[in-house]
């Protein structure tokens, strides 16, 4: 009898769950493949904890998306390629028009699914990380790296350096640095810096630093010999500090160290203390609580304690910051979307893929989300799935990020050059013929 | 009742050294293989095929390769993850450079590719024994995957080292659906188990678990150590190197070498822990538990509760649990999940008359 009513308990409590989800109507679905444990969990917490902030402030400031309300679930990746592609496929078929979009923020997940996103037509985005030739729309119409690619980064940086130094001419004779994370999101840098230094005349001294870099003695007893005279970090999670205060111990000066976007987070610079003071980071979003949009999920959200961070301090960092920027360009896919083929219904992978081919987030649209200053406008076309290309560098005095550069976009002619062979090496070898855009 | 052996006479040698000696466990493998076979594809959808069965039945294989070398052979190692990651890059290689290669073929290659470069760090066992060995082993780890990454021509120049599998075709059959990916994988595997079941029963299994016993023993009654143990080592990673090169081509698609890193060796290390260390079965059944249950829990958390705990509570939840259950299973059953099964059989066998 006991186990009957367990039973029964049990039954009733499934009916009630299938129930809450069987009334939902007009609901966008978005799958969230978020981390927040594992060596990148900290990290993975702030952006999601961003990104679904920003989507219950538009559900409650908004009602939703032209009164589409936008639903979520989280899945936990452990920033683990198994465990993302599981997600994926757990995810893809949820919701009234199955998953909208797949954004899992990581390279390596993303690379696991590339194939399958196209096969099961769901749009991927990549803000900022993943595979950098995709950003051509005619061999990957699924995917889109927004924003900006790796190499468009190095190249940023390679122009913020130069205006440094009073001109690109400028650095002909000098000496780089490359500090990199030995994977696959490191070796992203290689082709393109070689690239530059042969264009402007400057030698790259490339230094691995195998996962996770929590240790670099020998990698900057390196760098002192070699005296380069920047040394750009390409790292990820706790290399980042470790290389700060490994530099400051080696004698190497913050001031000539600059940072990637995925290193240029308050997680990088706290732990390193007093030696981070003085390095700059680029980014495609600033910190801070000063914009409209933050003020929006503060009054909206949190002023209901219905806000994701447990931590409310961590509101306004660099990488929460990150997440509000990925669901602002969700958001304004589904209103794209829904522009063109309905308002007031959830679009499907295929009408998102349109959406977001077809986004165009201006001066006037970025003053109207309370963005303005908070991410570079972007446009998106259907053979340009990069879109902007813009970044600003931060400098951490000790307490908070500055602003010390205007938007800074890099040398997109060599590298949409560099973009389209890749991608038609990668199209001959796939045997995929790249659609024609001018028939779209 | 039903589970006896009463009234099954043996009458020759080959009768009594069948795999499955009581008729019930033939019955019950065919119906299983059957069901795999033919009923699966048909009623599992595609998260079943591609999230969960497919990665079962690879980390099986995989976990099968290192019982061979730890369970049977007793040498720890802790390179399973790089010896997969060679015979996937060996695999993609074959396919990529020389035209119009089978599939199969290049994956029992890329097998090879593993099982040369297992002996060659198997070498060190012949001095070093138990956890200096795993250290030795660690080397492997690090240098093959380190290999991978500096040497662009394993990639193919690839840009960010990764490599793309390319489109499976055996005998005009496209392998690109779940279904058919599944029957593929399920083939490979049920083949190389079987054939490791037959070799653990034979001299061959029979040397190595002498070594494992006690080597010096086994050397004194005529067994040379330098050739049984490397062997093991050859077999063990040619059977990570196939599971490899299914992970690439069956499973994800598209690789990099930092996915085959310490973290995937120790993983399928709890595998064999947790299933049963020298059991065939045990290398499936720990498969099965080490991947399936922390997306058990993740549904469980995230999608049930997950309204009512905060995300990042569930997410560190998921691991507590995890872990505890690891712990509460080794303390329970040291020897791991598929003793419980032995022990089951065993009671079935006496029931309902214990005495």
């Amino acid at each position: 009898m006991k186990l009957r009513n367990t039973l029964m308990a049990v039954a009733a409590v499934a009916t009630v769950f299938t129930a809450g989800h069987a009334v939902a109507q007009q609901e966008q679905y978005i799958g969230l493949p978020s981390y927040r444990v594992g060596p990148f969990g900290a990290s993975g917490a702030a952006l999601y904890g961003g990104w679904i902030d920003y989507m219950a402030m538009i559900n409650a400031r908004d009602g939703g998306v032209n009164g589409v309300t936008l639903t979520w679930e989280e899945c936990e990746t452990e920033y683990n390629n198994a465990r993302g592609v599981e997600c994926y496929e757990r995810m893809k078929n949820r919701g009234p028009t199955g998953n909208s979009v797949f954004q899992p923020l990581s390279t390596g997940i993303t690379y696991s699914v590339l194939d399958r996103v196209a096969e099961d037509k769901i749009p991927m985005v990549t803000i900022g990380y993943g595979r950098t030739d995709a950003a051509d729309g005619t061999v990957f119409p699924w995917v889109f790296p927004m924003i900006s690619t790796y190499w468009n980064q190095a190249s940023a940086i390679m122009n913020y350096i130069g205006e440094k130094e009073g001109g690109m001419q400028n650095l002909r004779g000098k000496k780089i640095g490359l500090l990199y994370h030995d994977s696959a999101y490191g070796a992203e840098s290689h082709a393109v810096m070689d690239r530059l230094a042969e264009m402007h005349g400057f030698s790259v001294v490339k230094i691995a630093v195998a996962s996770p870099g929590n240790e670099q003695q020998a990698q900057w007893l390196q760098i002192r010999r070699e005296r380069p005279d920047y040394v750009i970090l390409w790292g990820w999670g706790v290399m980042n500090p470790t290389a700060i205060r490994t530099a400051s111990r080696t004698g190497y000066p913050v001031e000539k160290i600059v940072g990637v976007w995925w290193s240029g987070a308050e997680e990088d610079v706290v732990p390193a203390g007093e030696a981070a003071k003085g390095y700059t980071a680029a980014g495609f979003n600033p910190a801070g609580t000063d914009f409209g949009v933050i003020q929006d999920i503060m009054s909206h959200v949190y002023a209901h304690n219905r806000g994701n961070m447990s931590d409310r301090s961590r509101v306004g960092s660099v990488l929460y910051n990150r997440g509000v920027v990925h669901g602002i360009i969700t958001v304004e896919a589904i209103r794209t979307a829904q522009e063109q083929f309905g308002t007031g219904r959830p679009m499907t992978g295929e009408e998102m893929r349109w959406g977001f081919e077809n986004l165009n987030i201006d001066e006037a649209r970025l003053v109207a989300l309370g963005a303005d200053g908070f991410m570079p406008n972007l446009q998106i076309t259907c053979e340009d799935h990069e879109g902007s290309g813009l970044l600003k560098f931060q400098q951490w005095d000790g307490e908070k990020w500055t602003v010390v550069s205007d938007w800074i976009s890099g040398d997109r002619e060599l590298v949409r050059g560099m973009i389209q062979e890749s991608a038609a090496a990668y199209a001959a070898e796939k045997g995929i013929t790249p659609r024609d855009c001018s028939a779209q | 009742m039903f589970y006896r052996e009463a009234g099954q006479f043996k009458a020759s040698y080959q009768a009594d050294s069948r795999i499955f000696p009581i008729r019930q466990d033939q019955i019950g493998f065919v119906a299983l293989m059957a069901f795999l076979f033919l009923v699966v594809p048909f009623i599992a959808n595609q998260y079943w095929l591609q999230a969960v069965l497919i990665p079962v039945l690879i980390f099986g294989l995989a976990a099968l390769g290192l019982n061979i070398l730890t369970g049977y052979a007793g040498q720890l190692s802790l390179g399973s993850a790089a010896f997969m990651a060679v015979g996937a890059f060996g695999t993609y290689n074959f396919m990529l450079r020389i035209d119009g290669m089978p599939f199969l073929v290049a994956i029992l290659l890329g097998g090879l590719c593993a099982a040369a470069v297992g002996i060659l760090f198997g070498l060190p066992s012949l001095r070093i024994k138990g956890f200096y060995l795993a250290v030795a082993t660690l080397a492997a780890q690090f240098f093959i995957v380190w290999v991978l990454v500096k040497f662009g021509w394993f990639s193919n120049y690839s840009s960010s080292g990764v490599i793309t599998a390319q489109r499976v075709n055996i005998l005009g059959i496209d392998f690109r659906s779940p279904e058919m990916k599944y029957l593929l994988t399920l083939t490979v595997v049920t083949v190389l188990a079987l054939l490791a079941k037959n070799m653990v029963r034979s001299s061959t299994g029979r040397k190595w678990m002498a070594v494992r016993d006690m080597d010096v023993a086994a050397e004194v009654i005529g067994i040379r150590l330098m050739r049984t143990k490397l062997q093991a080592f050859a077999i063990s990673s040619f059977y990570c190197g196939v599971a490899g090169a299914l992970y690439a081509y069956m499973y994800l698609g598209t690789v990099e070498p930092e996915g085959f890193n310490l973290d995937l060796s120790f993983k399928i290390l709890f595998m064999i822990i947790i299933g049963g260390v020298g059991s065939i079965m045990g290398s499936f059944i720990g498969a099965a538990f080490i991947v399936l249950l922390p997306v058990l829990l993740n549904v469980a958390f995230h999608g049930s509760i997950g309204a009512f705990v905060p995300a990042d509570l569930a997410s560190n939840m998921e691991l507590i649990i995890f872990g505890s259950l690891i712990i509460f299973f080794l303390i329970v059953e040291p020897h791991g999940l598929a003793r419980l099964w032995q022990l089951a059989k065993e009671k079935l066998r006496l029931w309902p008359f214990p005495h």
